[in-house]
């Protein structure tokens, strides 16, 4: 089991080329790469077919250790690129990896409207809810009260719930899972992935050396289980009292339904183009 | 007919359609006579009212300055923009009007006709006011010929509006052929020793 | 709606143009947001790219539009955005990082006048020196300047040439009196216009070094998802394109940049004269400026005044040995510009006491007259 797992990552990782990685020891961006690897390996798909895109961040440096189409751009803009990407060459799998900072932040207003217009995108966002790579600043989905080194005080700004904006913004398919919840994370991301429309998949991760050291959580394995203990499944959650699930966050798929993604729309319109 | 630069201007406010009016205008004389064209313009950022001015230069040579520098003929469609847009003529200038709309015009060689009161009458519409006057503008630019003229309008707008746009253009020429130009000074300049 | 353009003439706005030279040049990709007075371009290649197979996207900012245009291009697509001064502005970034990457794209800047807003519908030529030092860090770029409807198409082709050549985005400056104006255009027959295209590499995907350096100091580039899967980053990078700290590399790397502008020099840095041959002054001028230029010229020679005309088509890399040229020749040049002398800066640091160099500046959002420079040549 354990030595076929590492033979998976070996076929994906640019291991020779590009190790060690830049994340610290205990970092979740591992977790989520790990089920990103086994969701590709399950769907089939060829490494040529992949577009792997990232913003700036930890998470930023995701693209670079995976043997795909890889592509580190500007800071909240990897949606962007992702869409000029897909629009020029559809049959490319396309999948964007952010973090909060990175999607939610600078990148708010590409999410909200990739979201609205539906192209066929994946877009895998790490919410460790704080700055990783400067340094430990707030982010927008830094928990009110929780300290930060630009909130040393307390932070007195609410968290986005960036599933939750998704679902408002229109994607086509939204889930939640954790980095505690692995074997869920392959599937939900697998389901991204192959679902046709745009589609968000956040992830609760820990960054212990950032915010968890900030906010009497400095280890990992105290993260995940803050993790494991406020995650509640959607199918659960909606039997529990509202007021016990005041800091909790439900994991699972918050949507999924089916319209015409960009690409297909605009097919038609390059028709009647040519009939005018 | 060879032309070094014939310049013309058109003003009124927006949503007169001067803007149209001038494309078709260059139209008629670079596509259709096959003379060099430019056309310019502008306009603040009100879509409706304002002030707006569209300029066409026609040349059998290459067009070096795109904008007017001296005016062969101006089409005021306001008092406003009248005031704002009048100067640069040539010594044998021309100036439109629409007479109900521009009462004091600041030359002597100007042709008043009641272009939006034409447009109602032919047309019931305010809306082609900017033809009637193309069809006068055409009638006395030694340039274009009505056909010329009338297939750019065609080409321009809808299919539906082509009747009336049609009636437009043919009322704007038939009320500048009753004016008399004899009727008018030859010149704007002033004779100074007579003064 | 006529599909085939070419060898029709047409009464065509300078935005149109842009759009039908890109169009002809190859350009099957457009992202952009609306803008005074650039929007045309945009509402053109909406109504243009499906019909010929080519996809518009009008994206929710200019960053986002700057960024799928280097997406599009990466996949192989050849890509265009068009805006105006504060849309330029917020796409500096992306420039940078078209740099950085070596992606070919296509950036119109139609001026308007600023800071800021300003003024939305007057021309300017306010943003020259942005498009050149407009992103940060240390690197090169090529500008274009366009003076007329026939330029809007034809130079529109020279920067794709140019950007699919040198890998390199190519920033066009027009302005709102060209973008704006109609002009008569015969649209030229598809096999009188010249195309290039960006080298893809002929080694197997093993190979490929997305980044190495060759004679021409232009790597071949592959279009994403045809098998040369490689890592792109706007990291300073190795000859992989992975993100390196090595002294020697990022040297190499950064002064390749250079390198491939510098050896295109005679290609790339693209000049008209016009009565230059026995000038004893010169007008030195760029986009609509020129026109007025190219009159007051007339004007001059009329009144017997030896007046000539260099018309900048390329700012930058500043085309250097055509003007000092002309500034041996001449006793006095003159450089017209709607700004307060960001082109007569240039003309000033390449003038080493050859000549003496005037400027005539207007930033009122009028452009300048053929007799504002008339008069400023009787001066001279």
């Amino acid at each position: 089991m354990f030595s076929g797992m590492t033979e998976l990552r070996h076929k994906y990782l640019r291991h020779h080329k590009k190790f060690p990685h830049v994340w610290c020891p205990g970092c979740g961006n591992g977790i989520v790469l790990g089920a990103f690897i086994r969701a590709i390996e399950r769907l089939e798909l060829e490494k040529d077919e992949i577009v792997f895109a990232a913003g700036i961040g930890c998470s930023g440096r995701m693209p670079t250790y995976v043997d795909f189409n890889t592509l580190h751009t500007t800071h909240g803009r990897a949606l962007t690129f992702a869409t000029g990407i897909k629009l020029a060459k559809p049959s490319l799998h396309v999948i964007a990896v952010m973090g909060d900072g990175d999607a939610v932040a600078i990148g708010g207003n590409h999410f909200i409207h990739a979201a609205r217009r539906n192209l066929d995108l994946t877009a895998i966002i790490i919410n460790n809810q704080i700055y990783g790579m400067t340094g430990g600043q707030a982010s927008p989905t830094t928990p009110y009260g929780a300290h930060s080194t630009t909130s040393a005080f307390s932070n007195i700004e609410h968290a986005f719930s960036i599933a939750e904006l998704a679902v408002a913004a229109g994607a086509s398919f939204v889930a939640r899972g954790t980095v505690y919840h692995a074997a869920q994370l392959d599937k939900l991301i697998e389901k991204g992935i192959s679902k046709n429309g745009f589609s968000v998949v956040e992830v609760m991760s820990n960054c212990h050396v950032q915010f968890g050291r900030r906010n009497k959580m400095s280890d990992p394995v105290t993260m995940l289980n803050w993790l494991k203990e406020h995650a509640v499944s959607k199918d659960n959650g909606s039997s529990l009292p509202p007021d016990s699930l005041d800091d909790k966050f439900t994991i699972g798929i918050l949507a999924d339904v089916d319209k015409p993604d960009y690409i297909e729309e605009y097919k038609k319109i390059r028709q009647k183009a040519k009939r005018d | 007919m060879d032309v070094d630069r014939f310049e013309i201007r058109l003003c009124g406010s927006g949503g007169q359609g001067i803007i149209l009016a001038s494309i078709v205008l260059a139209e008629a004389a670079g596509i259709i006579e096959g003379y060099n064209v430019s056309q310019t313009q502008s306009y603040g950022p009100e879509a409706r009212g304002g002030r707006c001015k569209a300029e066409v230069v026609i040349s059998s040579k290459q067009i070096d300055y795109p904008k007017a520098v001296q005016l062969d003929m101006i089409l005021a469609m306001n008092q406003t923009s009248c005031d704002a847009y009048c100067y640069d003529f040539k010594p044998n200038g021309l100036l439109l009007v629409d007479s109900d709309l521009v009462e004091q015009p600041p030359t002597s060689r100007v042709v008043p006709l009641p272009f939006t009161k034409i447009a109602r009458d032919v047309a019931d519409t305010n809306l082609v006011a900017n033809i009637v006057a193309l069809g006068a503008l055409g009638h006395f630019c030694p340039l274009l010929s009505r056909q010329s003229l009338e297939t750019a309008l065609f080409a321009r707008v809808p299919p539906k509006t082509k009747k009336i746009n049609s009636k437009a253009l043919q009322a704007g020429i038939k009320a500048a052929e009753k004016f008399n130009l004899d009727t008018l000074p030859r010149s704007i300049i002033p004779e100074e020793e007579e003064i | 709606m006529a599909h085939e353009m070419n060898g029709r003439k047409f009464l065509l706005q300078g935005n149109e143009a842009m759009a039908e030279g890109a169009i002809a040049a190859g350009c099957r990709f457009f992202a952009g947001y609306p803008i005074t007075p650039a929007s045309e371009i945009s509402e053109r290649m909406s109504y243009r790219l499906p019909q010929v197979d080519g996809t518009f996207i009008q994206m929710e900012d200019e960053i986002a539009s700057l960024g799928a245009v280097i997406g599009a291009s990466l996949a192989g697509v050849k890509s265009m955005t068009a805006t105006s001064g504060p849309g330029f502005s917020l796409m500096q970034e992306n420039l940078g990082y078209a740099c950085m990457t070596e992606v070919p794209c296509v950036v119109v800047n139609v001026m308007r006048g600023g800071p800021s807003t300003g003024l939305p519908t007057s021309p300017s030529q306010g943003d020259v020196l942005q498009a050149r030092w407009g992103t940060h860090g240390d690197h090169p770029v090529i500008v274009l300047a366009v003076s007329s409807v026939s330029e809007c198409f034809s130079i529109t082709v020279t920067a794709f040439n140019l950007s699919e050549k040198y890998r390199v985005p190519v920033v066009m400056l027009s302005d709102e009196v060209v973008a704006h104006s109609r002009e008569t255009y015969t649209i030229p027959s598809a096999d009188s216009i010249e195309v290039v295209d960006r080298i893809i590499p002929n080694v197997p995907p093993e190979w490929y070094k997305p980044y190495e350096d060759n004679s021409r100091g232009v790597p071949p580039m592959a279009a994403m998802g045809d098998g040369y899967r490689h890592h792109i980053t706007g990291l300073v990078h190795d000859a992989y394109g992975f993100p390196t700290e090595k002294q020697d590399e990022i040297e190499t790397f950064l002064k390749r940049q250079f390198r491939k502008i510098t050896n295109g020099f005679f290609e790339i840095q693209i000049t008209k004269k016009i009565n230059i041959e026995d000038a004893e002054i010169a007008v030195i001028a760029y986009g609509s400026v020129a026109r007025s230029a190219r009159r007051a010229v007339a004007m001059a020679r009329a009144h017997g005044i030896k007046a000539g005309l260099v018309q900048l088509v390329t700012l930058f890399p500043f085309p250097k040995n055509s003007v000092v040229n002309v500034m041996r020749q001449c006793r006095a040049v003159l450089v017209p510009e709607m700004n307060m002398g960001q082109i007569s800066r240039e003309v000033k640091r390449v003038n080493t006491g050859l000549t003496e160099v005037s400027k005539y500046n207007r930033i009122d959002g009028q452009l300048i007259t053929p007799l504002e420079i008339f008069e400023e040549l009787q001066k001279l």
